[in-house]
């Protein structure tokens, strides 16, 4: 027995979250490669393009069918494809412009060709192009459990989301055969082609698939979560990781998770806040996904802004750190062990230096003893090996791009803190005649 | 909302309009409300026109497409608060005011997501069209399951009506016009400095940041200003369409702003006119096709860079190579007789290189010298390109008709000398 609350949410809401979830999975997993080759709006002119398709097929067949309305669109999918491709290599226009000529001329065939159809009173819905009818997929759910899982049921599922869960499957086989082959030819076309791997077929094949993703979802899902399905959760991806497979299993994860609570906040969150009905799911996965891009922007561990902006200002530190007890080395080595605050501070190029003498001081590079600094033995064996480096790199600067002495010293200010082996010599003396620290291994 | 996408200007026609009918609405004598529409639709296309070429330069086209998008939710808003504000919901300038400022949020987002993430631009723009479009189609349904009042009328943002364009449009579309025009006089220099090279612009001090702006400021102004009359999704083609079409005609950036705020004019009074003619046409839909129409015909017969003429050339240059291969290789082998065409010996013969129809036929005095001289080229560049390999690369042109054209006259020298030294004869170019 099932109760009739359950039974109300199967009923209206089973079939609609399935075809979200299946158009996010299908066409997130075929927007990494999108994303990465940098043609992340031919979803966009391709979900535009279809109206034109679609209008001519249900005019031709005089039918609803979504057989007919799948084939109208899809031949009006590869149409769009194929023209973009011509306008670009014959007319060598460039690439966003050419999508979108194609893709505006063939949407204002679309709009003409319905206006005529009109004329017909013909009843031909072009809203749902756009925004989609999620909200319609519903069903009649039985009253008992055991029904529901029998075959009966699975003549009730609407046709769309049928053709959605095939769409799925056929995008996941695809990604699997192809991922190798769909790797090399997404980052480097040529290398493909010398593998043995026909690079250009693999972006046809990647058209089609595309094409398939938008055609099979329109109906259900409109195109503007195609387009948002396509781009933002891969992006959300890059954004995590750098590794593709790493990459592709992010975002079929971030795609489903939009359409979830997407849907959740469009159809049962205005219910509880006492709003008359839902709001448009499509639109409401759509503005999820991109919050979770800009989510990402923020928060991700390795190319969020947080992450980035600590990771500056460690850095920042580090470098601070090394100038100042490369100044007291410099000191010293002119005979001034101890060398007062005010005197280093004009040389140092920080805002608050008792910030960066306090870090040093518990390093256990510095002492500090009423307003005078003095480097410790840890302190002495880092200055030498920063200071080293700096007339080691004046060296190579001087000898090796023929820079002249004079001004080598504000490169080798930068270029001290590199993290990388220092330069190879054996000279004892730096340009200026001053002496190179020995190697303190 | 089932196909009442757009109306056409008059639907009481049925059948083809009257020669008299053509003639008055193209000449502006067919009533004050269809003037006002033909004037604003052209003036539009020159607005866009001009303003596209500057996007299209600056490779911001799919930009123009993000924006139009964004637009959405801003309209949407402003219905929204206006109606809670207890004013008029449906006043243009309110809606207007939300579309300019949702616009504007757009590209400052795609900025941003450009600025401080690692996404590329595609990405950045597909990412702010689907999610401010997705918010703005969240907006309708809100305003559809709450607001007394339907949202119907918002739905001709979308698609565009441009039967409701009426004098004040018109004299905005002018206004809108004119600033532009000003624009591209006044800051020609440095819009094209910018386009064509940002860091030589950043050297020698234009702020490219500012320029890039105005740019994008003025996009938004085309966009929000033509949304009543083309719609949302295709106000983008009269950014993008014209430029594209006159792109083809020229290479001089003035040329190229005259001929895209004609094509845009053109294409603006074409598409009023006939849907002022005819029934069941919308107008922003007729005016995208006309543009597009003549980017067709743009792309397919431009002198230089169109698709018929690249193909003459192609032809042209194929036959040249067969005339000078067939030549230089009678000169040299006058024994041998190169496999030939009919209508190549044809050609030969009434260009007088050959003496006769047959492919026997001996060179005649001027086969000889211009066999002599193709002879000559080739030495010259096979002996270049094994001499200079390192340089070669970037200084070969196979097609030129004399080597010396290319190649200074000591290096010349030096190749003749190397082949002589190799045993061969140098050609002569005089007879």
């Amino acid at each position: 027995m099932i109760s009739d609350t359950l039974r109300q949410y199967i009923s209206f809401d089973l079939f609609p979250l399935i075809s979200a979830i299946c158009v996010a999975l299908s066409c997130g997993l075929i927007g990494n490669h999108l994303v990465l080759r940098r043609q992340s709006m031919m979803g966009d002119a391709i979900s535009h393009a279809v109206l034109p398709g679609l209008v001519a097929a249900f005019l031709l067949a005089s039918s609803r069918s979504p057989m007919v309305m799948f084939l109208g669109a899809g031949a009006s999918a590869l149409v769009t494809v194929g023209l973009i491709e011509l306008v670009k290599r014959l007319g060598r226009v460039e690439p966003g412009a050419a999508m979108g000529v194609v893709f505006s001329v063939m949407f204002a065939l679309g709009v003409l060709m319905l206006e005529q159809a009109a004329a017909d009173h013909v009843d031909l819905d072009a809203d749902c192009v756009l925004y989609g009818q999620l909200e319609t997929l519903f069903f009649v759910a039985p009253t008992e459990w055991n029904q529901l899982f029998s075959v009966g049921t699975l003549n009730d599922i609407p046709t769309q989301v049928s053709t959605l869960l095939g769409l799925t499957i056929l995008v996941i086989i695809f990604k699997v055969a192809l991922h190798k082959e769909l790797r090399i030819a997404s980052f480097d076309p040529g290398l493909a082609t010398t593998q043995g791997i026909h690079a250009g077929l693999i972006t046809v094949l990647l058209m089609v698939m595309t094409a398939a993703c938008a055609v099979a979802s329109f109906e259900a899902v409109g195109s503007i979560l195609v387009i948002a399905m396509l781009i933002c959760p891969a992006s959300t991806a890059r954004l995590c990781t750098d590794r593709l497979s790493t990459q592709i299993k992010l975002s079929a994860l971030f795609a489903i998770t939009a359409a979830v609570i997407g849907y959740i906040l469009a159809s049962f969150v205005p219910e509880m806040l006492g709003m008359p009905s839902s709001l448009n799911a499509a639109g409401m996965i759509s503005v999820v996904a991109g919050s979770m891009v800009a989510l990402a922007a923020i928060v991700s561990p390795s190319h969020g802004l947080i992450a980035k902006s600590f990771r500056q200002r460690s850095l920042r530190k580090t470098v601070a750190i090394e100038d100042l007890i490369g100044l007291l080395y410099r000191a010293k080595e002119t005979g001034t062990p101890r060398s007062t605050i005010s005197s280093i501070a004009p040389a140092m190029n920080t805002k608050d230096i008792n910030q960066v003498i306090q870090a040093s001081t518990r390093q256990g590079l510095v002492t500090q003893t009423n307003n005078s600094l003095e480097l410790t033995g840890a302190g002495q064996a880092a200055g030498a090996k920063i200071i080293r480096r700096h007339r080691l790199w004046e060296g190579y600067l001087v000898d090796q791009a023929n820079i002249r002495p004079d001004n080598v010293h504000d490169i080798a200010e930068q270029l001290e803190h590199l993290p990388t082996d220092e330069p190879d010599s054996d000279t004892q003396t730096d340009p200026h005649g001053r002496p190179v620290p020995p190697h303190s291994d | 909302m089932n196909l009442t996408l757009a109306q056409s200007l008059t639907q009481t026609h049925d059948e083809m309009p009257s020669l008299r009918e053509v003639f008055d609405t193209i000449t502006l004598q067919s009533g004050f409300n269809t003037n006002a529409v033909i004037v604003a639709a052209s003036l539009l296309g020159i607005a866009g026109g001009i303003i596209g070429a500057f996007a299209l330069l600056r490779k911001r086209s799919l930009t123009a497409d993000a924006l139009s998008h964004a637009t959405l939710p801003g309209i949407t808003s402003a219905f929204l608060i206006a109606s809670a504000m207890g004013l008029n919901a449906r006043s243009l300038p309110i809606l207007l005011l939300g579309a300019t400022i949702s616009g504007i949020l757009g590209v400052l987002c795609i900025h941003l997501i450009l600025t401080y993430t690692r996404l590329r631009e595609d990405a950045a723009i597909g990412i702010v069209l689907s999610v401010f479009f997705g918010i703005g189609v969240v907006l309708l349904s809100v305003i559809q399951s709450t607001a007394t009042s339907s949202a119907a009328g918002l739905n001709h943002f979308i698609y565009g009506q441009t039967a409701a364009m009426l004098t004040a449009d018109a004299i905005l579309m002018g206004t809108i016009v004119l600033i532009a025009i000003a624009i591209a006089i006044l800051a020609m220099k440095e819009i094209t400095i910018v386009c064509f090279n940002e860091s030589f612009a950043r050297v020698t001090g234009i702020p490219a940041g500012l320029i890039d702006g105005l740019i994008l400021a003025l996009i938004v102004l085309v966009t929000v200003s033509g949304l009543q009359a083309v719609g949302l999704i295709l106000i983008v083609a009269m950014l993008i369409i014209p430029p594209a079409a006159a792109r083809f005609w020229t290479d001089r950036v003035r040329l190229l702003i005259i001929l895209s705020a004609l094509i845009g004019a053109l294409s603006g009074f074409i598409g009023a006119s006939v849907s002022a003619l005819l029934p069941r046409k919308p107008a922003g839909a007729v005016i995208v096709l006309c543009a597009g129409s003549i980017f067709i015909i743009s792309m397919l017969a431009a002198p230089t860079r169109g698709v018929i003429a690249q193909l003459i050339r192609h032809a042209k240059l194929k036959l040249q190579i067969a005339i000078d291969h067939t030549l230089e290789s009678k000169y040299q082998y006058p024994e041998h007789h190169p496999r030939t065409t009919f209508s190549l010996r044809v050609l030969l013969r009434l260009k007088g290189f050959t003496q006769s129809l047959s492919p026997s036929s001996a060179l005649s005095q001027s086969g000889i010298k211009r066999g002599r001289r193709v002879r000559r080229n080739h030495m010259l560049w096979e002996q270049y390109l094994i001499s200079c390999a390192d340089i070669a690369p970037s200084h070969v042109d196979w097609s030129v008709d004399q080597v010396e054209h290319i190649l200074d006259d000591d290096l010349i020298t030096r190749l003749e000398n190397e082949i002589r030294a190799s045993g061969l004869e140098v050609q002569e170019i005089q007879p």
